[in-house]
């Protein structure tokens, strides 16, 4: 533009430039986006406080919204169909809403990837079940209802493999190890094992089964579980070489997401306690997931 | 950005007036219309430089208050722009990042090569060569339309599960070779297309002094091709630069991965963007190379140079 004669024509141009300039400034400023009305936040509307059953403050009046990432794996839910109540987490999140007075009807699934569950901006679900460990950082970002199921992490390896025949953390060490990104898994491979070589980190644990096949990596480390499923139906020529012990004292534990302040979170984790309490969760453990006794733990 | 005070100065000196070409030694005195007229011309291009300045400041200051007076943005200020994330999340960005640089290195020379080649081989004439010009001609059309992510997990985690004897599992070798692949056939285009831009004329010009077909391809075609092509192939060794961060499918910790751990960790999205601006501190430098290395040719072109 710099060569333009400065004719009428280029005058105008520029002031048409301008006008417009201001018209969209104007838009945006007119497009900035209204505060959220008080009623969403934090817990001090009165459906909190007496957690009245089927009139939560939830997403859609009259529903519960529960998400997870597809696909969702078993033995957490069956046939990646979540609303089947098929598999562990199916059977709870169908509990739960129970307990809160929405019956099986009253339940929409929603699938959200395990990334996005966390952004900040407004959740389209009441809360999130995707086998999310509890822990005070994460708890900085999101809400989590109290814990529905004390979890251990396992090392599953090939028969036959460098690591199948490790007994303790020691013999780790020199392996090469992986698990999937973002992950308690993966933590406990960096600061429990501390292996020699850096882990290798993938983005799904369909990547780190892969790898353990092609002998990319020694042993992956995944939820206990998980470990027995993949060992029993996926991976057959795998074993569980052990279970870790829990770290800090403290089981670590899977835990409902709900966004951060969310109006629900008393209700959803009292509904999680009195499961705990009645028995139901122990006996939904029962009948989906192996008892995780036999597997060794490394030391 | 060009800014308009430059016009004065280079449409100072016209000789529409007829007086400025009168060379009158020292008793030349601009008229009282010049002096007027550039008088005017100065305060033409104050006036722009001050309404540039204004909208700019207009539209920042728009800008910074719909984000900042934004309801979600004290969240959104702690999720993606934390310090102590920020912190945290250098030094395993950066040591990630080291191996995005050395795939770049490695891959962006084979796929220099590989591409020629294979331009090469799409360009050459006889019917000889028709088997060769069809196999290149298929491997650019599948590579290319391959989406890239799908040919790294069939070479990554597909490959070793032939378990041949002698072929490498590591991940990152693999995923080099599948960026070579792909990115191969990108470049093969554009030298092919730099190839076919010169006129016949020069090739049968070398022709006619008595070079060979190879050596006219050798001297008088790949050489003015090849600069022509400097442009589009940085833009491609760019993109090669943020695509080298793919090969993590297969495990290998880059800047990228390296961010998504800690984020997985703590809910926290701030390495993302540390992530994001190292690569785009990388790509900064190879930018102005390549405008620099375009207005180069462009001034050689001006002065016929591009023969």
């Amino acid at each position: 533009m710099h060569l333009a004669p400065r004719t009428t024509r280029s005058r105008a141009l520029r002031r048409a430039l301008a006008a417009a300039t201001v018209a969209l400034l104007a838009t945006a400023v007119g497009c900035a986006p209204q505060p959220e009305d008080k009623a969403s936040a934090g817990p001090s509307g009165s459906a909190a406080k007496s957690c009245a059953k089927g009139k939560l403050a939830s997403k859609t009046s009259g529903k519960l919204t529960i998400a997870t990432d597809e696909p969702a794996y078993e033995p957490w839910f069956k046939d990646d169909k979540p609303a089947s109540g098929k598999g562990f987490e199916s059977a709870v999140a169908y509990a739960v809403a129970r307990r809160l007075g929405y019956d099986k009807s009253a339940v929409v699934w929603q699938s959200v990837p395990f990334n996005k569950a966390f952004a900040p901006g407004v959740k389209t679900f009441d809360f999130d079940i995707n086998q999310v460990s509890i822990s005070a950082e994460r708890k900085k970002a999101v809400d989590f209802s109290s814990g529905y199921y004390d979890v251990r992490q396992a090392v599953i390896a090939l028969k036959g493999g460098k690591a199948a025949k490790a007994t303790s953390i020691a013999d780790l060490k020199d392996l090469k190890l992986g698990a999937q990104v973002g992950t308690t898994s993966l933590d406990y491979i960096t600061d429990v094992v501390k292996p020699k070589q850096e882990a290798a980190a993938f983005a799904k644990n369909d990547q780190a089964k892969s790898a353990l096949q092609n002998g990319q990596v020694d042993a992956i480390v995944v939820d206990l579980p998980t470990a027995f499923y993949i060992t029993s139906a996926e991976v057959t020529n795998a074993k569980i070489v052990g279970q870790f012990e829990n770290q800090g004292g403290t089981p670590e534990q899977f835990g409902l997401v709900l966004d951060k302040g969310s109006a629900l979170t008393s209700c959803v984790s009292g509904a999680v306690d009195a499961l705990r309490k009645d028995g139901t969760l122990a006996k939904l453990e029962k009948q989906w997931l192996s008892d995780a006794v036999d597997a060794p733990v490394l030391k | 950005m060009t800014v308009t005070k430059g016009e004065s100065a280079r449409e100072g000196a016209d000789g529409k007036d007829g007086l400025t070409g009168a060379a009158t030694g020292d008793g030349y005195a601009p008229s009282e219309r010049r002096l007027e007229r550039e008088r005017h011309k100065r305060a033409r291009a104050r006036r722009a430089t001050a309404i540039a300045a204004l909208s700019t400041l207009v539209t920042a200051v728009v800008l910074y208050l719909v984000v900042v007076n934004a309801p979600g943005w004290p969240r959104t200020k702690e999720t993606f722009f934390s310090a102590q994330y920020a912190r945290e999340a250098l030094p395993k960005v950066l040591e990630g990042l080291w191996l995005n640089v050395r795939l770049l290195a490695v891959c962006g020379v084979a796929v220099l090569v590989l591409g020629m080649l294979i331009a090469i081989a799409r360009t050459l004439r006889g019917p000889v060569f028709f088997p060769l010009r069809v196999l290149a001609a298929a491997y650019t059309d599948f590579f290319r339309g391959l989406p890239l992510i799908i040919n790294l997990m069939i070479v990554v985690l597909g490959v070793p599960a032939l378990r041949l004897q002698g072929v490498t599992v590591d991940p990152v070798l693999l995923g080099g070779t599948a960026l070579t692949l792909t990115y191969s056939a990108y470049v093969a285009e554009v030298f092919r297309a730099g190839i076919e831009s010169i006129h016949p004329s020069q090739r049968a010009a070398a022709r006619s002094l008595g070079l060979t077909n190879r050596q006219a391809l050798r001297y008088v075609v790949l050489p003015q091709a090849v600069r022509r092509q400097v442009p589009p192939l940085l833009n491609d060794l760019v993109s090669l630069q943020k695509d080298t961060g793919l090969v993590s499918i297969g495990g290998a910790v880059d800047a990228v991965r390296a961010a998504d751990i800690i984020v997985g960790r703590s809910l926290n999205y701030t390495p993302y963007i540390v992530a994001g601006l190292v690569f785009v501190a990388l790509t900064i430098p190879m930018t102005r190379f390549t405008d620099w290395v375009t207005a180069r040719m462009d001034r050689q072109r001006a002065q016929g140079g591009s023969l």
